[in-house]
This record gives structure tokens, C-alpha cells and sequence, in this order.
């Protein structure tokens, strides 16, 4: 038996929705009827819309996609306009105000409080700009990932960006992909450090040689079936194939269609890539490729470039584990890897962003899957005046470990699916952990990812130190507590965290992370990453290691933030919220 | 009169009648799935929902944190239609298995899932 979902994309779905997308604008939020928001709003995150969660009605996420991470020249400036003009809710956060941009995990950008009466001159401001929402979120393909300095990397074995946005403008729009089965996550990676993180979606293209013609052809490895979502993570699965960048396009919509044609469309637990890889295996999955997708001869993987993969990798190899800090482009101009604490910018600040980029660089800013940004192509005469600029004492390009290596989701400031709070309790961790816990000798980088349910928007199991929401009982009282997972990454060996300790109070967390960091500076060998401690130590001694501990830490979101309207306000019960509102924003009659 | 019974956001909530009323995550006090007296079970995800007269029901996938028994209940109560309105059970509540009759699915609700839609 088909899924609601299913039922409800066979009746519309795709570029149609956009029509009624507008309408419902036009006519006002009441005008979607009160039997059809749950059909509704699956269907609205084709155009980029999630419906805030309960307490938010008639509020919505949007997610822009920017391939690649990239927002060409003036992008960044319109972003800023339509954040501080659009995303401005009833309640003030108090660590970000109020209007900011999200920079997200797969280099995309997100906005809230967006009303949809707003959408469509929101559209016209962003398409006018040459930037879409279409297809940022539900059963299609995803905003295409790569390494955000792809086209500039001084030492990149082949450039991916042509690959990245033609797979873009193929495949977005395309009604043959439109409705596919889940969720179709595209990596394309062309640098030697592995930072297009493809080891992680449901597609990805690798860097790679293959000799033909007894001439080196430099191309894609092809990848299938990653992900980290539900207790379920998968490293995408080697299938033999090598591709040219022009190869590339074709195998990419292939592999699209035998998804949309095999994926589990009955069982949306079931329906992603990973688990048809898991059901057909690598070699089967290539043969129904070869037979029924594509029109020439799969060629077999070439020589790939892992053993040089160092992003997100745990430092082991001395490669780039990010792009944070000033680094030489091919073309002798520079770029300057800023960090967003957790990923989130104020619209203010955003502009002043696109500011220094216009400014000192070609005024092109580009997104990285640690949440961070890049201005690119920055003359060396121009760089010391833009690391004199204020906005760089808030967004540094020489962070503290801690602050550098935080990621944090939405949380239950606006998702639906979080358990915690997220973003806010990062920020805090990070300053005390800053202010308390020292680092042992040559530790640089310390991922700690905080992910507020399975659904892993943070990327917790590929984190140093991986937090992941939960809920326990404290005292008698229901509080918001976290997994911890040690020990997971990227890189030739990449490897999932094992999840030590359970159910920690919130509040006891950074105790519990400065007593790990202790033994761990006790008992390392010479020279030794975290990563390659976590590996050599069994997990029983790990789970020890690890002792939740109350400190002089503050956590204001212990109570079930999941049940406030909104968890920073003063009156946060459920009923206390103005939603939903109209278009002005003034509270309507909830039936 | 028909109510529109359905889990939602893959397993993280119940949703009745276009409204997500009930969802994974919270806990739940519930007897009779384990060996505690009363289990402090932690839900972790909607497996299915059903209906048994004017009660909402819902299996979940949980585990009590007492005796960290992990479990799939029966249908157990999440609330119930009083004069046409809707009225969660309290958090408080001891909660049990409830009949047979309730495993009568409506609405078109989805089979068992888990929370699971990272961007």
C-alpha cells in the first residue's frame, strides 16, 4: 500500500506545486485547507519550505540551494536583504537577535519565520538574483555538495565545479527526477582532500585517473549509497565505475532513474539509497546500471586519490580538516575561511559579508560543510586590511579549536523532528569549553557535532566528540540530555563514532568532555589524535573515560523546549505564542 | 464523524487531523512492558496509530529507562476526542495496552518509521 506521502506526490508535485504555492499566498495562510496541511506542507519543501513545528503554525524554514556552496557576485547581499526583511519572527533569540542566515551541512543557506504570503516576492528577489529554493528540500534531487574551493584549490587533481553545476541544470526541474523515492543527495568532489564529504550521500563522484588509451584521463570514481540519517549509517559503496566529466552527467541522471524506478516507495523508513545498495549489493547495482541506464560501456574505477583525504579526517595526515584561514589560490590570489560559530550569521552581518567579498574579492562568497564561509580571490596586497576588518573579530579566521570545530542543526528552535535544543547550547558549550577545558600540546582540531534527533543534520557520527538529543530524567524531572559518541570521521579510513554513553544530562556535558579531554592528555602516545585514541581504546574503557559531571556550566534549556512555542520566550508555554498569524503578523483565530 | 489519523515526519509524531499532537522523544509511563512496575519509557519513535472508539491510539519503538528494556508496546493511549475536541492524555498518566480493537487502522496512516529527513 502506497504511503500518504506517495498518494500525495502522485497528485501534485514538482514544478506544479509552485502554482498553488502562490495562490495559497495570495488568498493568505487560512486559505489552505485545514484537511490538507499535512499534504500541503510535504509538498511545499519541493519549492524549500518546511513548515515550522507545532507552536509556529503558518511559519515556515526556507532553504535556499546554492550548488557547491557558491553565491556568485551580489548573492550574498540579496540573501541579507530578504533575511532582514522576511525572516523576522514574533520573538527575539538571545544569542542572535533577530533576522539571520543559516549556513547549513550541505552548503545551503536557511531562513525562518518566513510567512508564505511573503514567498512570492521572496522568489522574485532571490530568481532575480539567479538564485532558487526549488528542490532544497523533499523527494528529489538535493542541493549537488562539493569542496567549496573547487575551481581555486592550488593542488586539486581535476576542477568539479562545471560538473557540479551542469549535474544542476540537468537535473533540477527535470519531471523525470522531480518524484523520486526519498531524498537523492549528490556530492562531486575534485581535490585531494576529500572535501566534498561524498562518502556521505546517496551519490558520489570521487577524484580519480584511469588510464585509456595509454593516455591519463583524470575523472570520478563513482560512489552509492551514504548516509547518516536514523540509527542507520551507511558509507556510500564502491561500484567499479569510472567516469569522464562528461560521463559524469549521464551516470549521475542513471543512477537518479534506477533509484526512482528500485527505491522503496511503500516504506519511507526504507526508501533511501543505502538500503537499495544494502538490498542489491554493489556488484548487482552496477549490472542493472550497465543493462537498463546507460548507452555506453561502464568503464572500471581508476586510481582514487583517499589515502590523501584529510577534511574532517581527525589531522592525522596534515591536510586541510577545513577551510578556515587565509590560503593561497592556484591563481596566486588568496582566500579567507571565516568561522560561523554553529553556522548562523546575523542578516546585518551578512551584508557586511557581502561587503568585504565585493570589496577585497571578487565579491563571490562560498559556503563549506563545517557551516563556515569563504571570501575567495583575494589579492595579497588586500589581505591585511580585510583581516583588520571588525567583522572578522566575530567571525575569525583563527578560531579556537572549540569554536572551530562546533556544529550544531536547527534544534528545537523551529524543527519539528529535533528533541533539543541545539544551536544556543552550542554556542554555550563551545565559550566554556573555550574559557575551561584545556587542549592537549598540538590538538588543533576538536569536532564536536550536536545533532537534536537521528536525523544527523549535524553530521554527529563523523565528529571527534559526536552529541546527539535525547531526553532522560533528572531529579524525577524530565530534562534534555544527549548521546555521546567519540571517535568518528573522514578520510582514507573513515569511520562512524561509537556511541559510549547514553542519555547524558545536558548540563553535564561539557563536565563530561573536560574530564575525556583529561584522560585522553594522560594516557596519549607520542604525537596521537584524538581519533587514533578513540580507535586503540575499547569501548568499554571509552564509556569510563567519559564521566558526566556538573560544572560551573549553565544550561538555561534543560526543561522540554520541544513543548515551548518558542524556547527563548519570557511566556514559553505552548498557548503563549501569537501563531498562526496572518500576513501582518497579527495572531489568527486557531480552531 | 471521521478523524484523519497519521504518523507523521517519518515516525517522530502522530497527527490527528492535520495537527502533530503527539510525538517521539517524550516519556511516557506505561505498564506493563517490562519488568518495572511502571516503565519510564522513552519514546523513540511513532510505529503505527489507531483508534478505539474515541481514543487515539499509537505503537512506539522505546526503551524504559529504569531497566533499559528496549520494546514495541501495543496500541497505547495518546488522547482522545471529547464532544468533537481533541484532549491529549497527561504526561502523567500510567498508560496501558489497550485492546484488540484498537489495532483498527484509519485515515490512511503510514506504517512503521523512524525520524530520519537531515537535510
Amino acid at each position: 500500500m502506497p504511503t500518504d506521502v506517495e498518494r500525495w506526490k502522485s497528485e501534485t508535485y514538482g514544478n506544479d506545486i509552485r502554482d498553488h504555492l502562490f495562490r495559497f499566498a495570495e488568498e493568505g495562510w487560512d486559505a489552505i485547507p485545514d484537511d490538507e496541511h499535512d499534504a500541503w506542507f510535504e509538498r511545499f519543501k519541493w519549492w524549500g519550505l518546511y513548515h515550522q513545528r507545532t507552536g509556529q503554525e503558518s511559519y515556515f524554514m526556507m532553504r535556499i540551494g546554492t550548488p557547491n556552496g557558491v553565491l556568485k557576485p551580489g548573492q550574498a547581499a540579496v540573501v541579507a536583504e530578504v533575511a532582514r526583511e522576511y525572516a523576522t519572527g514574533p520573538a527575539e533569540n538571545p544569542e542572535f537577535g533577530d533576522a539571520y542566515v543559516d549556513w547549513t551541512t550541505r552548503q545551503s543557506i536557511q531562513l525562518h519565520w518566513i510567512k508564505i504570503e511573503d514567498v512570492p516576492e521572496i522568489f522574485e528577489r532571490l530568481e532575480e538574483a539567479g538564485l532558487s529554493t526549488q528542490q532544497a528540500c523533499g523527494d528529489s534531487w538535493r542541493n549537488i555538495v562539493g569542496c567549496p574551493v573547487a575551481g581555486k584549490d592550488k593542488h586539486e587533481h581535476v576542477d568539479a565545479l562545471p560538473l557540479a553545476e551542469r549535474l544542476h541544470e540537468t537535473y533540477k526541474g527535470d519531471d523525470d527526477h522531480s518524484n523520486l523515492p526519498r531524498k537523492w543527495k549528490v556530492s562531486v568532489t575534485g581535490c585531494r582532500e576529500g572535501c566534498g564529504q561524498g562518502d556521505i550521500n546517496d551519490l558520489a563522484f570521487e577524484p580519480a585517473t584511469k588510464e585509456r588509451d595509454g593516455e591519463p584521463v583524470r575523472g570520478f570514481n563513482v560512489r552509492v549509497g551514504g548516509g547518516l540519517a536514523r540509527n542507520e549509517p551507511r558509507f556510500a559503496r564502491d561500484i567499479d565505475v569510472f567516469v569522464d566529466p562528461e560521463e559524469a552527467v549521464e551516470v549521475g541522471g542513471a543512477l537518479s532513474a534506477l533509484f526512482r524506478d528500485h527505491g522503496d516507495r511503500e516504506d519511507r523508513f526504507s526508501a533511501r539509497m543505502k538500503f537499495l545498495v544494502d538490498e542489491m549489493g554493489a556488484d548487482e547495482m552496477r549490472d542493472l546500471l550497465q543493462a537498463e541506464y546507460v548507452d555506453f560501456e561502464l568503464d572500471r574505477a581508476g586510481e582514487d586519490l583517499r589515502d590523501d583525504y584529510s577534511y574532517n579526517a581527525g589531522g592525522a595526515n596534515g591536510g586541510h580538516n577545513d577551510h578556515v584561514g587565509v590560503h593561497e589560490q592556484a591563481d596566486g590570489s588568496y582566500y579567507v575561511g571565516l568561522n560561523v560559530l554553529v553556522g548562523r550569521m546575523g542578516a546585518d552581518d551578512t551584508a557586511e559579508l557581502a561587503r568585504l567579498a565585493d570589496e577585497y574579492g571578487s565579491g563571490e562568497v562560498r559556503v563549506t560543510q563545517r557551516q563556515n564561509v569563504l571570501v575567495t580571490d583575494v589579492p595579497e596586497s588586500d589581505l591585511d586590511d580585510l583581516l583588520a576588518e571588525p567583522l572578522l573579530e566575530d567571525y575569525s579566521p583563527d578560531p579556537h579549536p572549540f569554536m572551530r570545530g562546533s556544529i550544531a542543526c536547527t534544534g528545537t528552535e523551529f524543527c519539528s523532528l529535533s528533541i533539543v535544543e541545539t544551536k544556543n547550547r552550542q554556542v554555550r558549550y563551545a565559550r566554556w569549553l573555550k574559557e575551561h577545558v584545556s587542549l592537549p600540546d598540538g590538538v588543533e582540531d576538536f569536532h564536536i557535532h550536536l545533532s537534536g534527533c537521528t536525523a544527523s543534520c549535524a553530521q554527529p557520527q563523523i565528529a571527534d566528540v559526536s552529541l546527539r538529543g535525547m531526553k532522560t530524567r533528572k531529579d524525577g524531572e524530565a530534562v534534555e540530555a544527549l548521546d555521546i559518541g567519540l571517535g568518528g570521521g573522514l578520510g582514507e579510513f573513515p569511520r562512524f563514532a561509537d556511541w559510549v554513553t547514553q542519555r547524558v544530562p545536558a548540563d553535564e556535558v561539557p563536565g563530561a568532555i573536560d574530564n575525556l579531554l583529561g584522560a585522553f592528555a594522560g594516557r596519549r602516545e607520542d604525537g596521537e589524535t584524538f581519533r587514533e585514541f578513540v580507535a586503540r581504546t575499547d569501548e568499554e574503557t571509552l564509556a569510563d573515560l567519559v564521566v558526566p559531571e556538573e560544572t560551573e556550566y549553565e544550561d538555561p534549556y534543560m526543561h522540554n523546549t520541544k513543548l515551548t512555542w518558542y524556547p527563548y520566550a519570557e511566556e514559553d508555554g505552548m498557548d503563549d505564542g501569537p501563531a498562526p498569524t496572518d500576513r501582518n503578523g497579527t495572531p489568527l483565530a486557531d480552531d | 464523524m471521521s478523524h484523519r489519523l497519521r504518523t507523521l515526519d517519518d515516525g517522530a509524531w502522530v497527527s490527528v487531523n492535520d495537527r502533530r499532537r503527539a510525538g517521539a522523544s517524550e516519556l511516557w509511563r506505561v505498564r506493563g512492558v517490562c519488568d518495572c512496575p511502571v516503565a519510564d519509557l522513552l519514546v523513540e519513535g511513532i510505529v503505527d496509530v489507531g483508534v478505539d472508539r474515541r481514543t487515539v491510539t499509537a505503537r512506539v519503538a522505546g526503551r524504559c529507562l529504569a531497566c533499559s528494556r528496549e520494546t514495541v508496546t501495543g496500541h497505547l493511549a495518546v488522547g482522545r476526542f471529547v464532544d468533537g475536541s481533541y484532549r491529549p492524555v497527561s504526561d502523567d498518566a500510567v498508560r496501558v495496552t489497550a485492546g484488540e480493537s484498537a489495532r483498527s487502522r484509519v485515515g490512511g496512516a503510514e506504517p512503521a518509521t523512524d525520524a530520519g529527513d537531515g537535510e
